[in-house]
């Protein structure tokens, strides 16, 4: 139903409005956009005062080389392939699942997934690069064709090179992978579990257990570490990134169980009790018949529960130390020795990378997160 | 469902929140009232250099079998949180010759308090007003449109907080581009990361950009719910758009402007991250980052635990209070009736 034209403005009053989400648009946006663009800059270009300097990087595009504006075409003829992609996943995915056979549809998405993002970041860091080149060889010398293939835009990607490479970022990246997969996989089977009793019983300590992780959540993430920094050191545990995973999981707990219980809130009490009038026992009603209509529910806590891990600083930084860092923790190294700007620069590039994933995660799951963030609030 | 079956589905659960948060917690209380130090021995050792030898006593740490310093922990009584609140220091301040609240605001627990409590206090107001304005404007924008404003105005919310909090140092700090920009309008040399009340400012301004989304998608959903047909009697009876928002779009989300609210106090009285984003320790620092500081190892290795405990119970102190409304609120939706 569209109720718009109860909210019909005047010219005036439309005009004020697009103004003040335009404003906040460029406000939530800019630090980041500013980010990637330094990070693909000469230290001379990224920390010049003039915003066009930083923007076109005249001396990156001297010194290094840059894009022309055939290079730009050609990159955004890839992400719309990409985004063409996309669009017909499911029937992409539905091929693949056929054409593999007996292996499970979702591990055929996930090793889909990584093709993608591996020739993603082929495609823009080496393909695009090589034809734009290409481009540049046939037509460099033709008068006005010339304008068109030569760099307008100077950029380098020489700071991801040295972070990734030299600096072996990418140590960190696997230290993430592990404690982000190892938070969200245990934290969902264990609050899964949980929830599905709180909200099917009529038992009052379900009403106890939830009050006790409202409790919980509150309390400060160094009350908890302070807890557990002496018996770590004594048992061997600091440094492990075991450890920390036990951390975060304990930490996102009673988050997990409150949002999984209020999906499991919204699935009819009347389905279980049919699988047991049908036979089942409780835990065949809940794997065979409610976890199939549960995953939606349980897809949006465990983006919740992968950001908490993957946006962790205090927990990382204190329970491990040197190459057991996460991504996180470990860009304040580089903001400690920062001595030359190249340093910084690299630094810059570091951060983009680590923003980069949520990047993507926001477009493919928008609604999911949205759907999770209004679930407690608006349904109680 | 049988309380037996209930208790199998919970114990899972229920365990890992016992072992990893309620011991942890009980662990700290107790080492809020202890001291650990390593046992430190003083060692005669002979020093030799081209002009002769000569005995040198030097303190070092005693060590055991396995090459580990020994520590001992003893019990200390309230002395960890004597040396957090510094009573003598408090009276000193506030005795004939003393400077007062400037004086007060010197010793480290009091300076990280007044900015905790200000902070929290100050962002409150800010972050609703944000998050109202927000969900208002793009639900009278075209359906068309809002896919994508939605999108934008998630990401700072998701953004690791330590990344968007250096996105925004790195726009002031030397002759960032907004700072050189400032320069540039008001032709004055500025240094934003020398002065404290400017860096206040941007911490606080950072958990707004944060925070922000978060409540506007909470009151942008609940804006989704509200009943036309009371909309639509009100424009036949002549309502103003002020009247129908304040009379009856505001008085219906209000409940989410409660929870958010809380929310909200309950996540700021945390702050931490920003802090370590912006690097601001020098200018400000927050309840948690003083019980992280104490928790780093210093420059011979060793961590206060002791001292890191005490200054997380009386942090615990104010989410204790803050926690109140938010267990009444539960309490009177949730309770087995």
């Amino acid at each position: 139903m569209d109720n718009n034209h109860l909210y019909k403005l005047s010219p005036p009053l439309k005009l004020l409005t697009w103004m003040v989400v335009i404003t906040w648009m460029v406000i939530a946006a800019f630090p980041l956009f500013w980010l990637v663009t330094m990070s693909f800059k000469l230290p001379l270009d990224a920390f010049d005062a003039n915003a066009l300097t930083v923007i076109f990087g005249p001396n990156t595009k001297n010194m290094i080389g840059g894009i022309s504006i055939v290079g730009v075409l050609v990159a955004l003829g890839f992400g719309y392939l990409f985004l063409k992609a996309h669009q017909r996943r499911e029937s992409i995915f539905d091929y693949f699942t056929a054409f593999f056979g007996s292996i499970p549809k979702f591990l055929v998405i996930i090793f889909l997934y990584i093709i993608v993002i591996v020739a993603a970041i082929i495609t823009f860091f080496m393909v695009v690069p090589m034809v734009s080149s290409l481009f540049n060889m046939i037509f460099g010398g033709i008068p006005l064709l010339s304008l068109l293939v030569e760099p307008f835009m100077g950029i380098t990607t020489q700071h991801y090179e040295a972070v990734w490479i030299e600096n072996e970022f990418y140590k960190q990246f696997i230290n993430t992978v592990v404690v982000t997969t190892g938070v969200v996989s245990i934290s969902l089977t264990v609050a899964t579990l949980a929830a599905y009793g709180i909200a099917r019983t009529r038992s009052n300590m379900a009403f106890w257990l939830l009050i006790m992780a409202l409790c919980f959540r509150a309390l400060p993430y160094s009350t908890l570490v302070t807890g557990y920094l002496a018996p770590f050191i004594e048992y061997g545990l600091y440094g492990k990134r075991f450890g920390v995973v036990i951390v975060l999981v304990a930490i996102n707990q009673p988050f997990t169980i409150w949002m999984l219980r209020s999906f499991f809130m919204n699935i009819p009490p009347e389905l279980d009790e049919a699988a047991l009038v049908d036979g089942c026992n409780r835990f065949q009603a809940f794997w065979k018949v409610i976890m199939p209509v549960m995953w939606p529910g349980v897809i949006t806590t465990g983006l919740f529960s992968f950001l908490l891990a993957y946006n962790d600083y205090m927990v990382a930084m204190l329970l491990l130390d040197g190459d057991a860092r996460t991504m996180v923790p470990a860009i304040t190294q580089y903001f400690n020795r920062e001595t030359t700007l190249t340093d910084q620069v690299e630094a810059i590039a570091a951060a983009a990378s680590i923003t980069a994933p949520i990047f993507v995660m926001v477009m493919f799951f928008q609604k999911q997160l949205v759907s999770g963030l209004t679930q407690g609030a608006v349904k109680g | 469902m049988k309380t037996k079956t209930f208790l199998i589905f919970v114990l899972p659960s229920l365990f890992m929140m016992l072992i990893f948060i309620a011991v942890p917690l009980g662990m700290a209380v107790i080492q809020s009232f202890q001291n650990t130090q390593n046992v430190l021995i003083q060692k005669e050792q002979k020093k030799c250099d081209p002009f002769g030898c000569k005995k040198v006593i030097s303190t070092m740490p005693l060590l055991d079998e396995m090459g580990k310093p020994v520590s001992k922990t003893k019990w200390v009584g309230w002395e960890n949180y004597t040396a957090l609140l510094e009573p003598d220091r408090v009276s000193q301040a506030f005795s004939e010759a003393g400077g007062g609240f400037a004086e007060l605001l010197g010793i480290d627990f009091y300076k990280a308090f007044r900015f905790t409590i200000t902070f929290t206090l100050f962002t409150l107001p800010l972050v609703i007003m944000l998050g109202l304005i927000l969900a208002l404007a793009v639900n009278s924008i075209h359906r068309r449109y809002r896919g994508p404003i939605i999108f934008v105005t998630l990401l700072p919310f998701v953004i690791t907080p330590v990344i968007g909090a250096l996105s925004i140092k790195w726009l002031f700090i030397g002759d960032g581009i907004l700072t050189a920009t400032l320069e540039a309008m008001t032709n004055s040399d500025i240094a934003v990361f020398s002065n404290a009340w400017a860096v206040e400012a941007l911490v606080l301004f950072f958990r707004v950009w944060h925070t922000g989304p978060f409540v506007f998608v909470i009151l942008y959903a609940g804006l989704q719910t509200i009943n036309f047909d009371s909309l639509e009697a009100a424009i036949i009876d002549g309502a103003s758009r002020w009247e129908r928002l304040r009379y009856i779009i505001v008085p219906h989300i209000m409940p989410l402007i409660v929870f958010v609210s809380l929310i909200h106090l309950m996540d700021a009285y945390r702050v931490f991250d920003e802090i370590i984003g912006f690097g601001a320790e020098a200018h400000v620092t927050s309840l948690q980052w003083l019980t992280f500081d104490f928790l780093m190892p210093d420059d011979t290795g060793n961590r206060s635990i002791g001292r890191a405990s005490a200054s997380a119970m009386l942090t615990m102190v104010g989410i204790i209070i803050l926690l109140i409304p938010v267990l009444k609120r539960t309490w009177n939706e949730q309770r087995p009736r």
